[in-house]
């Protein structure tokens, strides 16, 4: 990690009010307050879980969780339950042979004429993320310790976890769904202010 | 079109001009390989036309919804005929419920698995009327006798070897006499029917040329999509269309009574202004209705007595001395079609006549369906009857021919009405909650020594087929509602319970015996499993009269094939399920697995049928294939549920039909046999349901009284 | 706004709002009405058709999104030798019943077959149960795929 992406995750982190069980997400737009003083008296591993347990919010919406699944099938909706029609990743995660994610999923959002989906969900790389990234069924603690394992998040470093969360416009899709779905909590800018923290604050992981 | 109309030309011409006007309705190959010019044609009978150039033209009154009508209709008459079936043209049937009527109905209906029976008595006799009086034709023509005469691949041929063809005297052959009793083929004869001749809808139908009723576009056609009340029942109050109306394509908003149109250039245009309408709706009386108040209604019927419809020996005895006794209620769920095809219907209207492109089943009641809707009368309404994507029961029904003249009354120009599949699913005509008690007396062996069977229902024939009723019964809903069985004492009793007014309801891909061998099987099934005893054994010992010969001869090859007595692992299952219906007799053994979450896999079904005389084996099996997949996604899936009188399904996420991974491996061995021909379209859906219930109680235990079957009732530990 | 669109071959203009699906240009504007519509919501693959070769539902298909690329529907399925063999295999195995879902049912059977050539019934299922059908044509479907994969290999046996 370089000491430039510290410097701006400490910048960063002014902005964000964090205290466990105190939803951060919706506060983050609001300048910092005098919590923050009490804030560096906290242990920073049990600051830095508190920030995780705030980033799960986003990560365990079913925004992100439905692509991330426990089997090589994606669910869908609200209430996560089995993608309609029945998908399978394929062996890059894009669908069969023959059937692409992109069959259905276009570049965009597109509306329909449905009722119960009221859209088609897109992004120019829609996939379903690899076997190694699956999470649901998982807890806080279990999916935070595999998105730091290189060998189940892509290789990536701390630091590009962090630009994934921030920037990646496939993770932004999150919060702009399309029509009839639920946006993740708060918003992308505000997650990958407490991706940063987190991982300023040494990136700790909750138990369990 | 108009002008000549207006200067009153024949309805026969109306017709032709229309055809040719709209397309789509002449199909088959001309003898001459070009396109149809006959020339003069000479009609030798409702269903057989002969041009001057030779062309014969078979006029089909079985509409062709993928059941294979066509093919086995151009069969019956090819062979009458002496004709080459790849060399003949077909068309359906116009509206002409005198005509075209089908024997076993009475009117003109596609349904109940009727087309083959309907065409067996009626087009062999008409082809080989049509043969004799060409021979005849010929015979006077040469001043021979006619037994001087054969007819060979279109020709008559005299002893002597002059030959004629069908077109050289068809205009003499139509001025004789129709032969009273004409002669048909001997079976042993045939060269055509008994074949598993191709089935000729196959080519348009893979090269995107087949046109079905959502195809047509007559020139000049708009595009219009409606929203009915969300309320089933439900009326308009009223609709704000000023934003509608600035959408981009949009033409114009048409306000029905119980529904809206909108009108534009495409329908994609339309449905983006029918998004954008400002509605309000009187929800009427079923503003709160639910389905636990429906299946509460049903219930309470089930206590009321019935209307005794059938009676063998004497029940309320047997039951009082019966030491032993069992009873069971069957709770049958509300049901979609779900045809792929969303309703559609196209509609040109002007002032002295109407011309609509639809799919139907009923032709007849479409045409007075839309002469009722225009005002007109019947003669000046033309129906063009392309093909059906898929019919189902639900297009025998006529609300949406109704519906897309009420439009066209409001648009200038043809106007095509097509319901999205959230409206094709929630303004169904639906199949209604069955519900039905079963009580059997027992006696020697845990065997029935009496079978009661009060079945709670629509009368749906009361106002579908009043001649399907006898003594205030719908004799549908009571179809085999005792099974193929051997039993002494039996009481069906029907106690009817309608839909609260505004949820419509009707037929549903087979009928009575969907309903009732589901019935009928699982209580057998759960009676052998209380006897100890094994349910293809504990069958067979009640099917020992000539009149359970057939079906017990089905159940016998289905459970051969099937491997009946072979063990299967853990949570797997085999069921078995016989019945008698359409004048068929099924035995169908399914095959399931059932994962510790309760879902159901289906892993195979066999089927053996008897069906009697088989004009097409190829076509019976792809019927019992498909009615089976059909009865697969009824056991497991099917169900609309209604909440503030609404229905809560609108498409295929929450309204789920089998797809590909879930479709088991089948078998249908057809069984010998020289009986009249049985239906086969529905059978294959009756015994599916039947056969999976009961394996699944095989494989977990858990007997399901209700359909469709639900996970959590059959969880592993 | 007029779009000009590649289908079939040919270029075809079509004066609609962007966000029109392909489907309803295909089917109310060109008149190309072999592609069906089924359910709107990509749910049942009756309005599937090939974009650059690749199966896409036309239904969730916004006409703005295809730009210059080549759109194929069943009209011209046969003129390829997969969309051929399937074709043959259709006939041979007469697989349609009602056939309303069936153009769907062999463009996605044709960007199966031109993406794996010797599909297992797995692989098929896999790719098909995208496509409803309410016939039950579902175990005819897959013995057509495989006959045609039977096809196309003969077929390069004798080229070769």
């Amino acid at each position: 990690m370089t000491r430039d992406f510290l410097h701006a995750v400490a910048s960063l982190a002014v902005l964000c009010t964090v205290v466990p069980g105190v939803i951060a997400l919706n506060v983050v737009s609001s300048t910092a307050d005098q919590t923050a003083a009490t804030d560096v008296q906290q242990p920073a591993h049990e600051r830095s879980v508190a920030l995780f347990l705030d980033a799960a919010r986003v990560i365990e919406s079913p925004r992100c969780m439905n692509c991330h699944p426990a089997t090589r099938s994606p669910t869908q909706g609200e209430a996560m339950r089995l993608h309609t029609p029945p998908i399978d990743a394929g062996s890059e995660g894009h669908g069969p042979l023959g059937l692409n994610c992109n069959t259905c999923h276009g570049s965009e959002n597109v509306s329909t004429i449905g009722i119960d989906i009221a859209s088609i969900p897109g992004h120019p790389h829609w996939m379903l993320a690899p076997a190694s990234m699956s999470w649901q069924g998982k807890t806080p603690g279990e999916i935070c310790r595999q998105i730091k394992d290189l060998t189940r998040n892509g290789g990536r470093t701390l630091e590009q976890i962090h630009e994934h969360m921030a920037k990646d416009s496939l993770v932004g899709w999150a919060w702009n769904p399309g029509d009839g779905r639920e946006p993740a909590p708060g918003s992308q800018e505000a997650f990958g202010i407490l991706v940063g923290e987190w991982i300023a604050t040494g990136a700790a992981c909750p138990e369990g | 079109m108009t002008a000549i109309l207006s200067h009153g030309i024949s309805r026969r011409a109306f017709l032709t001009a229309s055809a040719a006007l709209g397309g789509g309705l002449l199909l088959g190959f001309p003898l001459s390989g070009q396109a149809a010019s006959q020339g003069v044609a000479s009609d030798l009978n409702a269903f057989i036309r002969v041009g001057a150039d030779n062309t014969v033209t078979l006029v089909l009154p079985y509409v062709e919804m993928g059941q294979g009508a066509y093919t086995s209709q151009v069969q019956l008459l090819a062979e009458e005929l002496e004709l080459d079936p790849a060399r003949v043209l077909y068309e359906a049937a116009p509206p002409d419920e005198g005509r075209y009527a089908s024997p076993l109905f009475g009117g003109q209906i596609t349904g109940g698995s009727g087309s083959l029976r309907g065409a067996w008595r009626t087009l062999r006799a008409a082809g080989a009327a049509a043969r004799e009086m060409l021979v005849t034709a010929a015979a006077q023509r040469w001043s021979v006798s006619s037994e001087s005469c054969r007819v060979e691949n279109g020709q008559i041929i005299h002893a002597s070897g002059r030959t004629l063809t069908y077109g050289e005297v068809a205009a003499e052959a139509a001025l004789l006499p129709v032969p009273d009793a004409p002669v048909v083929k001997q079976r042993s004869n045939y060269r055509v029917v008994g074949q598993s001749l191709r089935r000729l809808d196959t080519p348009a139908k893979i090269d995107g040329t087949a046109k079905f009723g959502i195809d047509a576009r007559p020139p000049g056609v708009q595009y219009a999509v409606v929203a009915s009340c969300p309320v089933l029942g439900g009326k308009m109050k009223s609709v704000d269309t000023s934003a509608a109306l600035m959408m981009p394509g949009v033409k114009q908003v048409v306000r029905l009574e119980r529904a809206v149109a909108v009108v534009a250039t495409n329908t994609w245009a339309a449905w983006k202004g029918l998004e954008v309408l400002n509605m309000e709706w009187d929800a009427g009386a079923n503003a709160s209705l639910t389905t636990q108040q429906m299946v509460d209604a049903a219930d309470a019927a089930l206590g009321r007595s019935g209307i005794v419809s059938t009676v063998v020996g004497d029940v309320d005895q047997t039951e009082m001395t019966a030491t032993d006794r069992y009873e069971a209620v069957v709770r049958l769920p509300l049901l979609a079609h779900a045809a792929m095809e969303p309703l559609n219907c196209t509609v040109d209207l002007r002032p002295d006549r109407c011309e609509v492109w639809v799919g139907s089943q009923v032709v007849g009641r479409a045409q007075k369906a839309a002469a009722d809707a225009a005002g007109l009368p019947l003669e000046r309404v033309a129906i063009h009857n392309l093909f059906l994507g898929g019919g189902f029961g639900r297009r025998l029904e006529t609300d949406y021919v109704t519906q897309a003249v009420q439009v066209a009354r409001h648009v200038s120009g043809p106007v095509k009405v097509t319901w999205s599949r959230e409206e094709d699913i929630r303004q169904e005509v639906f199949r209604y909650h069955n519900h039905s008690r079963v009580t059997v007396a027992l006696g020697d062996g845990g065997a029935p020594a009496s079978w009661r069977h009060k079945v709670v229902g629509p009368n749906i024939m009361s106002r579908f087929l009043p001649v399907y009723q006898k003594d205030g019964v719908d004799l549908d809903v009571v179809n085999a509602a005792s099974g193929p069985y051997d039993i002494p004492n039996i009481l069906i009793e029907y106690s009817r319970n309608e839909a609260p007014e505004g949820l419509h309801t009707g037929n549903w891909r087979g009928v009575g015996p969907t309903r009732n061998v589901f019935i009928v099987e699982s209580v057998v099934d759960d009676l052998a499993h209380r006897a100890g005893r094994d349910p293809v054994e504990y069958r067979r010992a009640m099917m020992n009269s000539a009149d359970t010969a057939r079906p017990r001869a089905a159940l016998e090859l289905a459970v051969q094939h099937a491997g009946w007595d072979e063990t299967l692992p853990a949570r797997h299952g085999r069921g078995a399920a016989v019945f008698s219906g359409f004048d068929s007799h099924v035995g169908m053994v399914a095959e399931v697995a059932v994962d510790i979450n309760g879902r159901v896999s289906v892993q195979k079904v066999i089927c053996a049928i008897d069906a009697g005389y088989v004009v097409n084996p190829d076509i019976v099996r792809a019927q019992i294939e498909g009615g089976i997949i059909f009865g697969l996604s009824a056991v497991l899936y099917g169900q609309v549920t209604i909440a503030g009188g609404q229905v809560e399904q609108s498409n295929f996420d929450t309204y789920p039909v089998l797809r590909m991974r879930e479709a088991p491996r089948i078998e249908v061995h057809i069984i010998d046999s020289d009986e009249e021909p049985g239906g086969v379209g529905e059978p294959g859906t009756a015994g599916a349901i039947a056969a999976v219930a009961n394996a699944v109680f095989a494989a977990t235990g858990f007997r399901a009284l209700t359909l469709p079957l639900n996970p959590s009732d059959l969880r592993g530990v | 706004m007029l779009y000009n669109l590649q289908v079939n071959g040919a270029v075809h203009q079509a004066d609609v709002d962007g966000g029109t699906p392909v489907l309803w240009v295909l089917r109310d504007i060109l008149g190309l009405t072999g592609t069906k519509f089924g359910c709107g919501i990509a749910m049942c693959g009756a309005c599937t058709v090939h974009v650059d070769g690749e199966a896409r539902r036309s239904c969730v298909t916004p006409i703005d999104f295809v730009g210059g690329a080549e759109i194929r529907t069943i009209e011209t399925l046969g003129e390829g030798k997969v969309g051929s063999a399937l074709q043959q295999a259709w006939r041979e195995l007469d697989v349609v019943q009602c056939g309303y879902c069936q153009p769907g049912q062999l463009m996605s059977a044709a960007a199966l077959l031109a993406a794996n050539v010797q599909p297992t019934d797995a692989d098929i299922d896999a790719v098909m149960s995208g496509n409803i059908c309410r016939c039950g044509t579902y175990g005819r479907i897959r013995a057509g795929i495989k006959r045609a994969a039977q096809i196309l290999a003969s077929a390069g046996e004798v080229a070769k």
